[in-house]
């Protein structure tokens, strides 16, 4: 309760100080840019996978076909409820009608056709890191899964986070394009990177948030309260954390861990997806987890 | 008189253990021990497959007997109403599992199917068994994907 009513206070000091306003309006890259790239489905689909779109995307029942995007899926933060919309290639219900520089600017900037923001609860802040020719391809990908007629429903959040505005000032404040791990790397750990700090979004779960919800980048990794309920999110960095590179790209490709557990919950989705990808990419996550222990 | 003062405590445990939850049910640890006892033999084909130790014919055949029997073990007593995560200390079950229990008895139906197979290419070679320890695994992880909470 004290924490909702910090929170309100902030967000309502935000939006009270009229100087921020202005930084508050929707930046995006330089659009003819973005329409010149050339979409290739084949190396879309691995995007797809990497960045795990259909985990949110598709229907929230128990035996959902993971191809058809029509969302649906509730997502509880601190905020309230979030609904993940229709992003099937349906024009009226879906996204079917938007050109690729718009739906690359709202995957990599989180701002909508019509300039509006999007919510953080759509993890475009790990997407801000890819590369504008992954998402091309993605848009291209994605625009050969069916169609669904599924309307897309209204989130279920109050004031003041209901003002989409106030996106605006939360990604002044948080959005970085910047990489979290800054060492020197080798090539595979910086693919590694790639797969977990821009596509795979694995911090958007296994990193605590601040009261803001923004990611907690001094505790990358060490694990976070699970927003959905019960139990905690387990650390993959940090003291509380020792598998072996095996055990990780094991883990990855089977969704066994060293003891023989199986995977559960919302990581199970993550593995589905990361075990239809060629075995060095997972090993590449490895190797990324690893550097963040030294 | 013995009689009347075990009966006085139990009484009053009871009004003590009140305010939190009801006493942890013995189900609770019966259950988690026969999962334990999944993994721990699970892990002898599972490490096979993996390539964690080398394939031995006669090991990964003891290991899927044992799964065999761990999962025909009569379920009927071990998940009674009221020992989920959101009602009970100690357990990660969730309480959907309670209203989708057709749902839950076909996916642990799946995990006897899974094994079944397992047990009849166990000692036949090391592809056999990894292409069936992949199966069984995916019928852990549907029901675990649906069913079990995070840890604590
Ligand atoms: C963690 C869950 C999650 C993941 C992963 C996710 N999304 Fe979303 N997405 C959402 C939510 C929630 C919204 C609604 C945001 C809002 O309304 O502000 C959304 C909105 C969108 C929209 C805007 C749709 C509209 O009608 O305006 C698009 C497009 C989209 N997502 C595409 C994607 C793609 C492509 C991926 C994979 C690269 C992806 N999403 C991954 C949760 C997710
Ligand atoms: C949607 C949320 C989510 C995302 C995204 C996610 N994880 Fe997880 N992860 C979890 C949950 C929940 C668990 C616990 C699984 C369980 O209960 O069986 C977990 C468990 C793990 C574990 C096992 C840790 C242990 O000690 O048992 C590893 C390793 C892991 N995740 C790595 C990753 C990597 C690498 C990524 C990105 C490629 C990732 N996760 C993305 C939610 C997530
Ligand atoms: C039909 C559903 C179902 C299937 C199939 C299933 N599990 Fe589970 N498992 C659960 C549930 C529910 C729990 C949580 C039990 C609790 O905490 O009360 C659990 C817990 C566990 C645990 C943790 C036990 C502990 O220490 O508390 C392990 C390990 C485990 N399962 C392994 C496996 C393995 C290995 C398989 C496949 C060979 C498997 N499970 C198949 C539902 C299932």
């Amino acid at each position: 309760m004290l924490r909702r009513v910090v929170l309100i206070l902030v967000m309502i000091g935000l939006i009270a100080a009229g100087a921020l306003w202005v930084l508050s309006a929707p930046r995006v890259p330089d659009s003819d840019t973005l329409a010149r790239l050339d979409g290739e489905p084949e190396r879309g689909r691995d995007v797809f996978l990497a960045a795990g779109c259909g985990s949110c995307h598709m229907a929230p029942g128990r035996e959902a076909d993971p191809l058809v995007m029509s969302g649906g899926r509730e997502f509880v933060s601190d905020f309230g409820k979030f609904y993940a919309p229709n992003i099937s290639p349906d024009p009226e219900h879906g996204i079917g009608d938007w050109t690729q520089d718009q739906f690359i600017t709202a995957v990599m900037r989180g701002v909508s056709p019509g300039g509006q923001h999007y919510y953080p609860a759509f993890p475009y802040t790990a997407y801000i890191r890819a590369e504008p020719q992954d998402i091309a391809d993605l848009h291209a990908y994605m625009m050969t899964l069916p169609r669904d007629e599924t309307a897309s429903r209204d989130h279920d959040i109050g004031f003041p986070f209901n003002i989409r505005r106030a996106v605006g000032l939360w990604k002044t404040l948080f959005l970085q394009e910047e990489w979290v791990l800054t060492d020197d790397l080798t090539e595979e750990e910086a693919r590694g990177r790639y797969l977990v700090e821009a596509l795979a979004h694995c911090a958007e779960c296994h990193t605590p948030r601040n009261m803001l919800g923004a990611l907690d980048s001094a505790r990358w990794m060490e694990g976070a309260p699970n927003p959905s309920g019960r139990g905690r999110i387990p650390p993959i960095a940090g003291e509380g954390f020792t598998w072996t590179a095996f055990d990780i790209s094991a883990y990855l490709e089977t969704g066994f861990t060293p003891e023989f557990d199986v995977v559960g919950g919302t990581m199970a989705a993550v593995v589905a997806n990361l075990q239809q990808l060629e075995s060095a990419e997972r090993e590449a996550i490895a190797a990324y987890l690893l550097r963040l222990r030294d | 008189m013995a009689v009347k003062r075990t009966l006085a405590s139990v009484v009053l445990g009871a009004v003590l253990a009140l305010p939190a939850f009801a006493d942890e049910d013995p189900a609770i640890a019966a259950r988690q021990g026969q999962f334990k006892l999944f993994a721990h033999n699970f892990g002898v084909v599972g490490g096979m497959a993996q390539g964690r130790m080398d394939y031995d014919a006669e090991m990964a055949q003891t290991a899927a007997d044992n799964l065999f029997h761990l999962t025909r073990v009569d379920q009927g007593r071990l998940w009674p109403e009221g020992t989920d995560s959101a009602s009970s200390e100690g357990t990660r079950a969730n309480a959907d599992i309670w209203d989708n229990l057709d749902d839950f008895v076909s996916k642990f139906v799946d995990l006897q199917n899974a094994v079944e197979d397992l047990q009849g290419v166990a000692g036949s070679g090391l592809d056999e068994v990894r292409a069936s320890v992949m199966a069984v695994g995916g019928t852990c992880q549907a029901c675990h994907e649906d069913y079990r909470d995070e840890e604590s």
